[in-house]
């Protein structure tokens, strides 16, 4: 079955539902929750989320690395990058016994124990 | 930022609401990810990013001090991917 994908017209649904503001005013504040999150990542805050998980950002040196299609080395420029570190809760919450399985994936090596 | 401050700043900027409010906002939009991604589901929120569920084959681990293998089953991870604009926000002076 392939997976659904959640978009801010969901979100903004749910909090239509949940707390009962008008549609416009759910997607405004959707957005706005959004727009404070990334704000603080712009300024260099990580954004702890509890019970979620936490957006950290990494800076990365300079290093070498090739166009894919010509083979040609290219530098690239030192950056900031965003790690998402899952919660406990998160991470056991996608891994219950009664959670959707894993998709098997019989095309790659199968792993047989012993 | 911790998501009591994320509460206040949004109080903040919103003084036409009562700041209780914002506690059931971020608290719903956050159940709602990740609902989704207990499910399996995908959520995509252009401009800020992607998350999504990886599966992780099972495999022989060890324990880095005692160097004693350990099985590690099957499991499902979130994973982040950073949008567009917010990769370019982060990183200003360059082309992307």
């Amino acid at each position: 079955m392939p997976a659904n994908t959640i978009t801010r017209a969901d979100l903004c649904e749910a909090i239509y539902e949940e707390i009962g503001l008008s549609r416009n005013d759910s997607a405004k504040l959707v957005e706005s929750v959004l727009a404070e999150i990334c704000d603080a990542l712009v300024g260099g805050e990580n954004v702890k989320i509890s019970s979620f998980g936490s957006l950290m950002l990494r800076s990365k040196g300079e290093r070498t690395g090739r166009n894919p299609k010509t083979g040609e080395a290219v530098p690239i420029s030192p950056r900031r990058v965003l790690v998402f570190r899952p919660s406990n809760i998160l991470k056991d919450r996608l891994n219950q016994p009664d959670a959707s399985p894993a998709e098997p994936r019989p095309s790659r090596t199968s792993y047989s124990p012993g | 930022m911790t998501k009591s401050e994320l509460i206040a700043r949004l109080a903040e900027r919103h003084p036409d609401l009562r700041a209780k409010i914002f506690e059931r906002i971020v608290t719903t939009l956050f159940e709602e990810i990740s609902d989704a991604l207990e499910r399996g589901d995908r959520v995509e929120l252009r401009g800020f990013g992607a998350f999504s569920v990886k599966d992780r084959e099972p495999r022989i681990g060890r324990n880095p001090r005692t160097g004693a293998t350990v099985q590690v089953s099957r499991k499902r991870v979130p994973y982040f991917k950073t949008g567009k604009e917010l990769r370019e926000r982060l990183n200003p002076d360059q082309g992307g």
